[in-house]
Order: C-alpha cells, then sequence, then structure tokens
C-alpha cells in the first residue's frame, strides 16, 4: 500500500460513521425477511385484539384506527429497547464495542448510525402493520397537515431515540441486569403511553408523568392529527404537544451525549469496556 | 512533530478492583501490571512474550486507550495516552486472537467497508484498499461471503485486513494466532512480515505466548510476567544470555522419586531443569554448566532406575531463556489473561 490514508475528521467523520453503522440495520431489514413475517403477525394480533374490543363495546369507528396507529408504533418502542438499549451490551460481549471505541469517532456518531437504521428497521414494519389492519378492519384517515404530521414524526423519533441512547448507556453500565430493565419497561409503556387508546383517558396527572417518554406526546399528536374529526381526543393541542417533543429531543439528546462520554470515562476507568462478563 | 518513540512508557501500573461476591479472605484488588517501563521504537516489530495472565493484554489495552492505568505514563507516538485520546486512535489500529467482531449478515467486504469508514477513510479509498488487501492475504474469492459463513482462520484474516485498512502508524496486535491453524497461522505472519517490509517506518507491538512465533517476527522482545518486565533484548540478545550453558533435552522411563537431598538439580553442573510428564515418558529440559557436567546427571537418573529412552542437546531457545528468568516454562504459567 504505498499512498497514506486520507482520514475525514469532525462533521464528515461522524457522518460516515453515522452511515456506515447504519447500513447492517438497513441491509439487514432486507436479508433476514423472516423477521418481517414474525414482527408484523404479533403486533397485528393484538392489534386485531384491540379493534374487536371497541368494536363490540360500540366505541365510535376512529377508535380502531387508534388501535392500528398503536399496533404499528410499538415497532419504534421494541426496536429503542432491545436494538438501542440493549444494543451495546451485545456489541461488547461480540467484539464490536472495542473496535468502536478504538476508532477516531464520537460513540455519539455510532449510536446515531444504529438509530437511523433501526427507524428505518421499525418503519418497515409499521408501515406494514398499518397498511394490512388498515385493509383487513378498513380504517379512513383524515389527515389534517401532512407537512406537520411528518415533522412530529421526526421530532418524535429523535426523542425517542435519544432516549434509546441513554438506555444505552445504562444498560451497558448495568451489565446482566440490562435485561431485566428492558422487560419490565416493555409492557408498562404500552398502557402508560396510551398506545392502544388516547392517552388523556387516563387523567391529567398520569399523562404528565408518561409524557417522559416521547411516545406518549408524539402517538397524541399524530392522533388527533389523522383523525382530524374526532375532537376532544387529545391530551394537550398538537402545538404544544411540539414543542414539547421539541424541548425533550434536546434534553435527551444532550443527555445521551453526556451519559455515553461518562460511560466511556468510567468504563476506561473500571475496565469494563474491556471485560467479558455476563 | 515525531515522537523518539512509538511507545513509552514509564511505572506503568495497573489494579483491577476486584467486583462481585467474594469471600472474606479473597483478595479485593489484583495487580495486572506492576510498574512497567518501556521505550519502543519507531519502525518494526516489537514484541511482548509472556504466559496468560502475565499483563500483555492489560498493557496493550492501556496503550490502545481502552483503559486507563492506575498510576505511571504511557506515551503513544508521544501523546498522552490518558489525555491525547482521540489523536491517538487516529493513528493506532489492534487485531486481536479469537476476535468475533463484525456483523454475521454482512459480507467481508461490507464489513471491510464499513470499518474503514469508521477511520473516515473515502468511499472510493476504502473499496481499493478492501481489493488490494483481500488478494495480498488471499481470500478475495470470499469477498462476497456472509462472515458467518467463514471458518475461524478465514475470519481472523479478515480480522487483520481490518486492522490493517486504516492505514495506521502503531498496530497492536494482541495474541494474534490464537486459535488458527499452522496454515493460517503461517498465512498471517507472512502477512505481518510483508507489510512491514512495505511499511519500514510503521510500528508493530506484538503479544504472544507462542515462542517461535515471536522468535520469528520481533526485531526486539520484552519477557513479562506477573505484570513485570523481565528482560527486553533481540530475540538473538536474548538467547545469547544462556548461550554459555549447554542445553540438553532427556527422555526417560520411567523416573522414579528422588530421594531426598539427592535430587537432579543436586546433581553438580546442574543450573536449570523443567521437568514435562508425558504419557509415555518424563522429559527432562536442563541447562547444564558445560558437557562435562552431562555424565553426573545420566548416573543419577540410572541411580533412581530411569531408562534413558532419548538425549538431544540443542541450541538454545527463547524457553530457556524464559525458563532462567522465571524458573519454569513458559506453557507450565497458569492463570487467566486480564
Amino acid at each position: 500500500m504505498s499512498t497514506r490514508a486520507r482520514k475525514a475528521t469532525g462533521i464528515t467523520l461522524f457522518w460516515r460513521i453515522l452511515w456506515a453503522r447504519a447500513y447492517p440495520r438497513i441491509v439487514g431489514a432486507w436479508r433476514e425477511k423472516d423477521w418481517l413475517f414474525f414482527e408484523t403477525v404479533v403486533p397485528l394480533g393484538t392489534t386485531a385484539g384491540f379493534v374487536f374490543v371497541y368494536r363490540a363495546a360500540g366505541a365510535p369507528p376512529e377508535f380502531a384506527g387508534f388501535a392500528v396507529l398503536g399496533g404499528a408504533m410499538t415497532a419504534f418502542w421494541l426496536n429503542v429497547l432491545w436494538a438501542m438499549g440493549s444494543q451495546l451490551y451485545w456489541d461488547k460481549d461480540g467484539g464490536n464495542l472495542e473496535l468502536y471505541v478504538l476508532s477516531p469517532g464520537p460513540l455519539m456518531a455510532i449510536l446515531v448510525g444504529m438509530a437511523v437504521g433501526g427507524i428505518f428497521m421499525a418503519s418497515v414494519r409499521a408501515v406494514t402493520v398499518i397498511v394490512v389492519a388498515s385493509l383487513l378492519f378498513n380504517i379512513s384517515y383524515q389527515v389534517s397537515s401532512l407537512p406537520l404530521l411528518i415533522l412530529v414524526f421526526l421530532v418524535t423519533m429523535a426523542a425517542l431515540y435519544g432516549l434509546g441512547m441513554i438506555f444505552a448507556s445504562v444498560f451497558l453500565a448495568s451489565g446482566r441486569e440490562a435485561w431485566h430493565l428492558a422487560n419490565l419497561l416493555q409492557e408498562p409503556i404500552y398502557l402508560v403511553s396510551g398506545f392502544y387508546f388516547p392517552v388523556s383517558a387516563l387523567g391529567f396527572w398520569v399523562a404528565t408523568f408518561a409524557s417522559v417518554i416521547p411516545l406518549t406526546l408524539g402517538m397524541d399528536a399524530i392522533r388527533q392529527i389523522i383523525f382530524s374529526t374526532q375532537s376532544n381526543i387529545g391530551f394537550l393541542p398538537v402545538e404544544t404537544e411540539l414543542i414539547l417533543l421539541c424541548f425533550l429531543a434536546v434534553i435527551l439528546l444532550a443527555l445521551a451525549w453526556y451519559s455515553l462520554r461518562k460511560l466511556e470515562e468510567i468504563g476506561r476507568r473500571d475496565g469494563r469496556l474491556i471485560e467479558r462478563r455476563r | 512533530m515525531t515522537a523518539n518513540y512509538a511507545i513509552e512508557t514509564y511505572d506503568l501500573k495497573r489494579i483491577y478492583k476486584i467486583r462481585g461476591p467474594k469471600r472474606k479472605d479473597d483478595p479485593a484488588e489484583r495487580v495486572a501490571l506492576g510498574g512497567v517501563s518501556l521505550q519502543v521504537a519507531r519502525g518494526g516489530l516489537f514484541g511482548l512474550l509472556g504466559p496468560n495472565g502475565a499483563g500483555k493484554t492489560t498493557l496493550i489495552k492501556i496503550l490502545s486507550t481502552l483503559l486507563l492505568p492506575s498510576s505511571g505514563r504511557a506515551l503513544v507516538d508521544g501523546l498522552d495516552v490518558t489525555k491525547d485520546v482521540t489523536e491517538i486512535r487516529r493513528r493506532i489500529s489492534m487485531v486481536s486472537g479469537g476476535e468475533t467482531s463484525g456483523f454475521g449478515l454482512l459480507t467481508v467486504e461490507e464489513n471491510l467497508w464499513m470499518f474503514a469508514r469508521f477511520y473516515g477513510l473515502e468511499n472510493a479509498d476504502a473499496k481499493r484498499r478492501i481489493d488490494e488487501m483481500l488478494e495480498v492475504v488471499g481470500i478475495a474469492d470470499r469477498r462476497r461471503t456472509k462472515i458467518a459463513d467463514l471458518s475461524t482462520g478465514l475470519r481472523q484474516k479478515m480480522n487483520f485486513i481490518r486492522g490493517f485498512i486504516s492505514d495506521p502508524d502503531i498496530i497492536f496486535l494482541d495474541e494474534p494466532t490464537l486459535g488458527l491453524d499452522v496454515t493460517a497461522a503461517r498465512d498471517v505472519r507472512e502477512f505481518v512480515k510483508r507489510w512491514l517490509r512495505q511499511n519500514p517506518d510503521r510500528t508493530i507491538l506484538l503479544t504472544t505466548h507462542y515462542m517461535a512465533e515471536a522468535d520469528e517476527l520481533c526485531d526486539r522482545l520484552a519477557i513479562i510476567d506477573s505484570g513485570k518486565l523481565l528482560v527486553e533484548d533481540t530475540p538473538a540478545g536474548l538467547k545469547k544470555r544462556v548461550q554459555d550453558e549447554a542445553m540438553f533435552v532427556l527422555k526417560v522411563a520411567p523416573l522414579g522419586k528422588p530421594v531426598e537431598g539427592d535430587r537432579i538439580e543436586d546433581v553438580p553442573g546442574v543450573q536449570r531443569l523443567a521437568v514435562t510428564d508425558h504419557d509415555a515418558h518424563v522429559e527432562l529440559t536442563m541447562a547444564l554448566t558445560g558437557e562435562d557436567a552431562l555424565p553426573g546427571v545420566l548416573a543419577h537418573l540410572s541411580r533412581r532406575g530411569a531408562g534413558l529412552v532419548s538425549l538431544e542437546k540443542r541450541e538454545p531457545t527463547l524457553e530457556d531463556v524464559f525458563i532462567q528468568l522465571v524458573g519454569r516454562r513458559l506453557t507450565e504459567a497458569a492463570g487467566v489473561e486480564a
């Protein structure tokens, strides 16, 4: 090899790392197609259950749509818990974490790459659930503003995956206990974040508390935008929720950046980055 | 600015706190490095030879910025491992034995591309380097194989490309041929030698517990045991230290129990002795002050009723150096690698 390699620094390096780390997830979504089947069928079953209950109870037709939206959004929550939160833990076990840390870019670029790849993977699943369930249950949508819908979705994802990056640090620091933590968080969030019903039904204080999880406000805002004919279903006005989501995104991403730096510092001091311990 | 040395350490110590449940009398900490001072000149291959648990990996992890020292100082390319972390990482790389990094569903070239991009290489440059190195290492025909389908040897060859693809100034090879078959290990060693011939200004720090590997590859060598650096020299220089002695390997069967005060080590002229039990015989590797000490040894064995299977005089090896320094064979030194 005669010529020296030219290595990017700064933003260019961040960008290259981001897409390099997103690549396995984007490619993986198509290379292992069986996951698409299993991860679509299970939420479809749960969604169908809620749809039948709502119809049997004589709820307004939009409630079936709420259940479909919730079924689709579970993809992102599961992705954040299992493919963001616990990913660094598995990466440590497989030997990738050492190589991430050893490379000259920030760990944050790796995490953002994971998030971009994860959002892509989860979006494929979410879209599949929405399309199949909407056709099956004859759901109709009244979208008040497509740009606003896209904006709310993107800000929700930024905040949600910022939370996922914090989980990644916490899970890595806590080792095997991360497994139990992820299990503990998975199901209750479906309830308190109002995955299958308007979160306002839980009352102001529960909804406020649950808003720490960005999906609570995100789904509530999306629900109000895509079922615009239904009034009084929102916890807060969409604009307020969007502002709060922006605020959450900034806070959570900043916390993620800080916690990753802290994690690396502690890891280097205590030897946790290099240990193989289960 | 060019530093005088590629690697420098000054009284480097690393102490691990032992976590988790333990008995009252268990130690609360373990000394992995007990004050290592070392200077590695720029260019060439420097080896660290020592048994498992000697502190080799701990030293490499500190130098590669994955671990902080408990005390002392370490410089890589003149940069401090505690402060100049990003700049050091831009200049180094690492390959470990038994490495399972990468993503199984990606192909060999996709994995290599991903890691090249982690170092900020341009797309075209990364692909050109991957093509070249796949050819050099001899796995170009596997470029589109998913790495989950690779054998251990092929995977380690890919790991080697991964380590060298970022064009490092200094590369750490931590037991790189661990678990490889003879052919794969030879290919890997050939690759290392070729890379250094083409890039004489680069530095490789190799840890190994294979003496033949250290002897074949290293320009200079340090022997490390129990977190302490015992000696440092060229392989020839190290062997010269035991050159004045006559090295013999005797195979005997059986070797009866020694009589108190009449052990082999007590025979006049026996400097050192290492005993290895085999199924059918016992192997005695001994350093004598001279050939004239041999009859005394044979007489001793005869008194103990030992039948002589074979006797061989041989040139000193690094193993002899290790035995002289540590008092046991390298392979006998047990422990858990940090």
